[in-house]
């Protein structure tokens, strides 16, 4: 049968399809699970951060990393810097870290995906309807403020440095679990820290003749291939800082003793 | 075997989903069985397609509700007692049937500044390493399918930011064309946050997701562009270092070559749009007859089959001493 074809730019309706999605899979378990998971993270985080004890193994020197660089009173032989902060339970021991690396982990290009999608619901997973009548997007006040996610990757790059002086610190008692998970969760911070889109961008990313910077081009091709993986890394080092904080936390407070291997 | 199908029928006044039947046979995708649809139970049925190979982009459409091309969804992904639901893409104004018109998407490239070589290389003459145009090429595979621009969020669910936002597809042609080591055009980092609206992506991925090229959409165009976008606009110590090196100035007083502004046709005056460089054109509409239908191109055309690209007057081969071929050893010529 012959039929000639309609003229384009005739329709403007789009179909009128009553359900809001027809998926039929398990799009919601991906954003849930993420829900869980960070709520769940973010919960024991504040829990630790707040409870102010815990947090020092005087006998191998470890450090947890949530009060790294120590710089109150409390502190005690964990204080690198000094402690020039007073005593008070709102403050905690590593109030100039910590406000960065929440700041470094929000404006995160995967975290953002992440909380986007599980926490505003802006879309909660690919062709199911976002949750809110409109929408701007990062265009204005506040979330304009991501665009600022290369400071905060500035600033984590410190806050490794410091946390990979805390497990060179530990290092000279000798060899014990501690110490393995200190630098586990060392080498994943500065793997997730360098597969940062930032950082990928200020490697190379930036450039626009390859050919002319093959140094930068050599350090944008490696940054590249950890990128690919910044996801896994995002979820890695939390679960690695949460369970190095959580070890050093039971040596503390004596519930189990550290495994020795030297000394 | 049977299986059961529902596809939407209707038009831009209206529809609903249909129940079929339909037989499936091993190794079949979607798009046969919208062909076997037509061809016993529903002849009518408008659906848009042609290379039945992943390759044309034209049979976009949902399935089950997820945006994909039907002929790159295999029936064996789905359980024998599955209800397969087959709609048109939703984002943009339905025609018929399965069929969208995404012209929308014709308008966005229009505004779209065209690559820009520099002043006197011409065709012919481009050069350029692999490593610096590689990035551009992971782009090229784009096959304008519009799945992502579908998928979109902004768009799909927020009607009203069409006219400010131009979708991943043409974020992407953003990011090749500023990557591209022979673009010479400076502009394309504003015009991206300014006019292509940029800033309203929140980088959730679903582009990526969806994309049958496996363009890795998100992660190598949309945040390298905002990075970019960030060195210009956003980072307050590049705007220092500029203001204190003097780069804007320098820059402005070397002898790039100054391009047009980038013109937006649905904002800018009709009497200057169109400048030279750019490819802003006001969109054309299809040419039709006095009954509002096209021609139909094979019954008017001189000759049967499609028209050649390169012009009908045209024969292959072409004469040796008409084309312009430098072989890279100087000591051999062409054979003939």
């Amino acid at each position: 049968m012959t039929t000639t074809a309609t003229r384009p730019g005739g329709g403007e309706e789009r179909a009128a399809i009553s359900a809001r999605t027809l998926r039929t899979d398990r799009w919601w378990l991906a954003p849930l699970v993420t829900f869980i998971g960070l709520g769940a993270w973010v919960t024991y985080a504040t829990v630790r951060v707040f409870m102010h004890k815990w947090f020092w193994v005087e006998e191998f020197h470890y450090l947890t990393p949530f009060y790294s660089p120590c710089l109150t009173d409390r502190c005690g032989d964990a204080a690198m810097f000094g402690t020039p902060l007073p005593n008070f339970f709102l403050i905690p021991e590593a109030a100039f870290t910590l406000p960065f690396l929440l700041l470094f982990r929000l404006t995160c290009y995967y975290y953002r995906k992440a909380y986007y999608r599980a926490f505003w619901l802006s879309p909660p997973a690919c062709a199911v309807p976002d949750g809110h009548k409109s929408y701007s997007g990062e265009t204005r006040f506040p979330l304009i403020f991501q665009n600022a996610h290369r400071y905060a990757f500035y600033a984590a790059m410190v806050i490794s440095v410091i946390n990979t002086w805390d497990a060179v610190l530990a290092q000279s008692t000798g060899l014990g679990l501690g110490n393995v998970i200190l630098w586990v969760n060392v080498i994943m911070l500065w793997a997730y820290t360098l597969s940062c889109h930032s950082c990928r961008h200020i490697a190379g990313g930036r450039l626009k003749h390859f050919s002319k910077h093959p140094v930068r081009y050599r350090f944008w091709t490696f940054v590249s291939k950890l990128n690919t993986r910044h996801m896994q890394l995002a979820w890695i080092t939390l679960g690695t800082l949460a369970l190095t904080d959580f070890y050093i936390m039971g040596l503390a407070a004596e519930w189990f003793s550290d495994l020795r291997i030297i000394n | 075997m049977k299986r059961h199908f529902r596809v939407w029928r209707g038009d831009a006044s209206g529809g609903d989903l249909r129940d079929f039947d339909v037989e499936v046979n091993e190794g079949e995708v979607v798009l046969d069985i919208i062909h076997r649809l037509q061809a016993t139970q529903a002849p009518d049925l408008a659906c848009r397609w042609n290379c039945k190979a992943g390759k044309c982009g034209s049979c976009s459409m949902e399935i089950n509700g997820m945006p994909r091309l039907g002929c790159m969804t295999r029936m064996s992904t789905f359980t024998e007692d599955e209800t397969i639901t087959i709609t048109p893409i939703r984002t943009f104004p339905v025609i018929r049937d399965l069929v969208t018109d995404v012209s929308f998407n014709y308008e966005k490239a229009r505004e779209t500044p065209a690559f820009a070589p520099p002043p006197g290389v011409a065709p012919g003459d481009y050069r350029m390493q692999q490593v610096d145009v590689e990035r551009s090429q992971e782009f090229r595979k784009c096959i304008e399918c519009f799945l992502c621009q579908n998928t979109c969020h902004v768009i799909r669910d927020h009607d009203e930011n069409k006219p400010a936002f131009s979708g991943p597809r043409f974020f992407i042609r953003a990011a090749e064309l500023d990557m591209h080591p022979l673009d010479d055009r400076e502009d394309r980092k504003e015009h991206a946050q300014a006019s292509q609206g940029l800033g309203y992506c929140n980088i959730t991925k679903c582009c990526t997701e969806v994309c049958p090229e496996h363009i890795k959409i998100t992660d190598n165009a949309i945040i390298p562009m905002k990075e970019r976008v960030v060195d210009r606009r956003y980072d307050p110590l590049v705007w220092l270092g500029r203001k204190i090196f003097r780069r804007d100035e320098l820059e402005s007083a070397s002898t790039k070559p100054s391009f047009p502004p980038i013109v937006n046709p649905s904002t800018a005056n009709p009497s200057t749009v169109n400048p030279p460089m750019s490819s802003a054109r006001l969109p054309q509409t299809a040419p039709v007859g006095p009954d509002g239908h096209m021609d139909i191109a094979e019954l008017v055309a001189p000759q049967q089959g499609g028209l050649s690209p390169f012009g009908e007057d045209l024969e292959f081969p072409l004469p040796p001493e008409q084309i312009a071929y430098h072989h890279p050893d100087p000591d051999k010529t062409p054979d003939r």
